[in-house]
């Protein structure tokens, strides 16, 4: 990755409607090449249907090539510190219903130093979308073993080829509780693109983790499912509903069992959305938490409430 | 025969049966059981609702090396600063609690047992020892299937005859915190309360006693009981933090359970999170937010915290972190008391990394600190560690309930759009981030970042400007430091030794100083506590010429240099060799004595 940074682009007018133009800021710093740069553009196009306000949009990322991305977006955002970005953005959502909260991050971050984060920012079902960007490799330490790396991978921690059984990004999401699991390629723009806007569209913790290419440490990754060179992309079938028998062995979103059949296919297995249900957000529970202390309280002010708390001291 | 506390003794009969004295320390020793530390709930409140009075009260820490549940309350009518060296008075349930307990007793102190289960050592003359029926006491009085349930409130009914202290109070007291279990319970209770209180005790002990009237101090408000970690709770809710995550550990934890709660009535949210730097993390993304949040936990937690600290000191965001310290190195003495994450506090994470420190003094102060910390956080963009402690943490005190309405501060995401001109990151001033949800006038949209950055917030690779931002996130904290007040000094203003001491040292050194200025030998002694340990406030090096010796007084270890926290930090800034060192690590608040015996040898020694 070129470590040179620019500047931003000349100030676009405020109030105008989200478009490619507006969402632009830096000028990206990745690799020619590297898969994250279609990302990039289906995230500016998904937010563009989206037409949230842009005060309203925070981009937010750990660390890694892949968590630069809310440099290049020109909305709210923060770059964390390694593998903790899910925990902090979870509070962005939690601490401010009114904003739209896009956290991104590498295999790395999302599997590794993050992957305890990754659990339970799951199973709390905040409201929030992840997009994890899968290169199975270290890309900005350049060319380390990474969670997703397949054994026999030969990187600079192992230089005869990776020897730990690496994790299976669709099955450790689904036991991880997330509500919305889906899984694209970074070469498919528009899969991507329906892939991600259903993603944030769910109401919960929705993730899509999308193969991308690192071309700099990890040339050809994902080809298998290219089928310009050679490979198959797959994609999955999900249910209408219709009544038919063809129906029946279309995927049912909410059937875990089968999502996890799903996942557990031969590489590079199938794209699409492996699972969607519908479970209370934190975001909601806790509101209701609040609603009822309110209640019982009976809208008492912050002073009353100070007060009677030093009443029972006495 | 009894003079309670031989240097604070008052003593003059009030009447023919009442013996005056200004202040008292009992120790109540049994099992856990037995409802010891509920005698001393009932006497706190007491404290609390006796303005008239003026008693005030101290418990010692929860936990004390010896038997398995034991309560020591030093109450009276003066000014208390610590729990009291050795006990005036030993309550002893068991035979166990005798043993254990037996030495705490000053010589010629009060030894109270329950002859149902303990036999003193008849040969120890040291004490005067009462022998009260107490297990079949409660149980005549009491009745019913209860057994000996209710021995403490018959130890209650005692206390308040020994002590003449207001049965009508008292009796209330026990119907609102007993009534609650039914009427049966309460009615018990009061019944163990009356046979404890009917026992004709002076015909053993030669005479009760009175607490003198105190100098009612000028109190506008009543006075509350509680310990250290809930006065903190509701000083961080009177510095409006409403949002906040953390991770159980104990002595922490006790201030997560509560805010848990408490902030949903307020319409805020605290999150039990999966380790702490998930919390520190969820903490940050509150404050980022555009709310004041709140972190905490003890030692182990904030190392774990240490990297993201280090995120929010470069990105300049508010936080208040707390840590209430316990022994260490990692799980080490994990219920007892120690200052030994100074240095942690001050240089824990990586980089250059100008921290705010602060410490209270007491329990009292802990509700202050909450506020200042909050005020400080808001103001410099920065996170501020409070540096609590176990003894301050669990202990109880009274003190006059703060001015609430005065305090109470709210703080709300400010949204006004950001004009065009707007610079998250000025080299020319403190950054005040836009949370999301402000409008851009630029049209250009902010991130915070961990990343060295130019005032836009661009990453840069630039030495000019990482030598500027450092300079920059410096200069603030330079700036808190100059606006901090000068440390008051007590005692003498020069002379022999000035002790200097931050947390939970701050009574027993005040309490000895106290003591080395008077008696037979005084020396010219002054104390100076600092509750600012990070940036120190000014004028302490012209302070410290003016002693012979300056003894920096603290619950550390020596170290490798012979050198306690503060002591090095002291001695590194002020580069006065005259700053020495008093340090134990025996995980005990100190002894008055051990203050005074200490900076004694520190002197001769020099
Ligand atoms: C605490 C910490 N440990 C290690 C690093 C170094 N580091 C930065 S990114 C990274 C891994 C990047 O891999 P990944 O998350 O897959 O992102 P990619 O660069 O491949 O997009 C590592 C090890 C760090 N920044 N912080
Ligand atoms: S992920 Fe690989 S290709 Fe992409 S920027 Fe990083 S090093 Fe370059
Ligand atoms: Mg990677």
């Amino acid at each position: 990755m070129s470590t040179e940074t620019s500047t931003a682009p000349a100030s676009p007018a405020v109030n105008l409607p989200l478009s490619k133009k507006t969402l632009t800021s830096d000028h990206p710093t990745w690799c020619p090449g590297c898969g994250d740069f279609a990302i990039l553009n289906v995230y500016y196009r998904v937010l563009e249907k989206l037409q949230y306000p842009q005060e309203s949009i925070v981009t937010f990322a750990g660390i890694g090539c892949s968590s630069r991305m809310p440099y290049f977006v020109n909305s709210h955002g923060g770059h964390y510190i390694h593998g903790r970005s899910l925990p902090f953005a979870a509070a962005i959502s939690l601490g401010r219903p009114d904003v739209h909260v896009f956290n991104f991050g590498g295999d790395g971050d999302g599997f590794s130093i993050g992957g305890n984060h990754l659990t339970h920012a799951a199973r709390k079902n905040t409201n929030m979308t992840y997009v994890i960007m899968d290169n199975s490799v270290y890309g900005l330490t350049k060319k380390q073993t990474s969670p997703t790396s397949p054994i026999g991978f030969k990187s600079k921690t192992d230089p005869t080829g990776a020897m730990d059984r690496p994790i299976n990004p669709m099955r450790t999401l689904l036991n991880s509780g997330a509500t919305f699991v889906a899984r694209s390629h970074a070469a498919q723009i528009g899969h991507m693109t329906e892939m991600m806007e259903r993603a944030a569209r769910h109401n919960g913790f929705s993730v899509v983790e999308i193969l991308s290419e690192c071309v700099e440490f990890y040339d050809g990754a994902f080809d298998a499912a290219v089928p310009r060179k050679g490979g198959a992309f797959q994609t999955i079938e999900l249910r209408k509903n219709d009544g038919t028998s063809e129906d029946t062995l279309r995927h049912d979103p909410t059937d875990e069992v089968a999502a996890f059949k799903l996942a557990g296919l031969e590489w590079p297995g199938k794209f699409g959305v492996f699972f969607e249900v519908k479970r209370p957000t934190k975001n909601e529970l806790e509101a209701g938490l609040v609603a009822r202390a309110r209640e019982k309280t009976k809208n008492a002010s912050d002073l009353d409430l100070l007060k009677g708390a030093f009443a029972r001291m006495r | 025969m009894v003079s309670p506390n031989p240097s604070l003794a008052g003593g003059t009969s009030a009447d023919s049966t009442h013996q005056l004295l200004p202040d008292v320390v009992i120790r109540l020793a049994g099992n856990s059981q037995d409802g010891i530390q509920s005698i001393g709930g009932f006497l706190a409140r007491l404290a609390g609702r006796s303005e008239q009075e003026v008693m005030t009260f101290m418990t010692i820490p929860s936990t004390i090396s010896g038997g398995p549940s034991i309560f020591q309350v030093r109450m009276g009518s003066g000014e208390i600063l610590t729990s009291g060296d050795s006990a005036d008075f030993l309550v002893a349930f068991y035979q166990h609690s005798y043993d254990a307990h037996i030495n705490a007793l000053r010589p010629g102190g009060v030894l109270i047992y329950d002859s149902d289960h303990v036999k003193p050592n008849p040969d120890d003359k040291r004490f005067t020892n009462v022998g009260i029926a107490i297990t079949s006491g409660t149980i005549e009085a009491a009745g019913g299937t209860g057994k000996d349930k209710g021995k403490n409130i018959f130890v209650l009914g005692l206390i308040a005859r020994i002590f003449d202290l207001n049965l009508d109070k008292l009796r209330q007291l026990i119907q609102e915190r007993i009534g609650s279990k039914g009427d049966d319970a309460a009615r018990a209770a009061l019944l163990a309360f009356d046979a404890g209180y009917a026992h004709p005790v002076e015909n053993l002990l030669g005479h009760l006693y009175r607490f003198t009237t105190g100098t009612p101090q000028q109190q506008v408000r009543p006075t509350v009981t509680t310990d250290g970690n809930t006065a903190l709770t509701y000083g961080l809710i009177a510095a409006g933090v409403r949002y906040g995550a953390a991770y159980p550990i104990t002595p922490w934890s006790s201030i997560m359970e509560v805010l848990r709660t408490e902030f949903t009535r307020y319409g805020g949210l605290f999150i039990q999170a999966e380790d702490e730097i998930a919390a520190i993390s969820h903490a940050l993304g509150f404050a980022y937010s555009g709310h004041l949040a709140v972190t905490g936990s003890s030692g182990p937690g904030l190392s774990l915290k240490m990297e993201a600290l280090g995120w929010a000191g470069m990105a300049e965001l508010p936080l208040i972190v707390i840590n209430v310290q316990r022994g260490g190195p990692s799980t080490g003495m994990p219920t007892s008391v120690e200052q030994s994450d100074l240095l942690q506090a001050l240089y824990g994470s990586h980089g250059d990394n100008p921290r705010v420190v602060l410490s209270p003094k007491n329990v009292e102060d802990c509700f202050y600190i909450a506020l200042e910390a909050g005020r400080i956080a808001l103001e410099y963009r920065t996170p501020v560690i409070i540096l609590s402690d176990q003894a301050i943490a669990t202990r109880i005190e009274a003190f006059e309930e703060p001015d609430l309405a005065k305090h109470l501060v709210q703080v709300k995401p400010d949204l006004t759009p950001r004009p065009a001109d707007f610079k998250p990151y000025p080299l020319d001033g403190i950054s005040r981030h836009a949370p999301p949800g402000t409008k851009m006038l630029s049209g250009k949209y902010p991130t915070v970042t961990g990343l060295e950055h130019d005032e836009l917030g661009h990453p840069t690779g630039s030495p000019v400007l990482h030598a500027k931002m450092n300079a920059k996130r410096r200069e603030k904290i330079k700036q808190l430091a100059a606006s901090l007040p000068v440390p008051e000094v007590y005692g003498d203003e020069s002379g022999e030794v000035l002790v200097v001491g931050w947390g939970c040292t701050y009574g027993p050194i005040r309490e000895g100083v106290m003591r080395l200025r008077s008696g037979d030998a005084p020396l010219q002694a002054g104390h100076m506590h600092l509750r600012h340990l990070s940036p120190l406030p000014p004028g302490i090096g012209e302070i410290f010429k003016r002693y012979k010796h300056v003894v920096a007084a603290e619950i550390n270890d020596e170290g490798l240099y012979g050198y306690g926290q503060l002591a090095s930090l002291l001695r590194a800034t002020y580069a006065n060799p005259a700053i020495r060192s008093l340090c134990k690590t025996d995980g005990l608040v100190y002894k008055v004595s051990e203050i005074i015996a200490g900076v004694k040898k520190i002197i001769a020694a020099v």
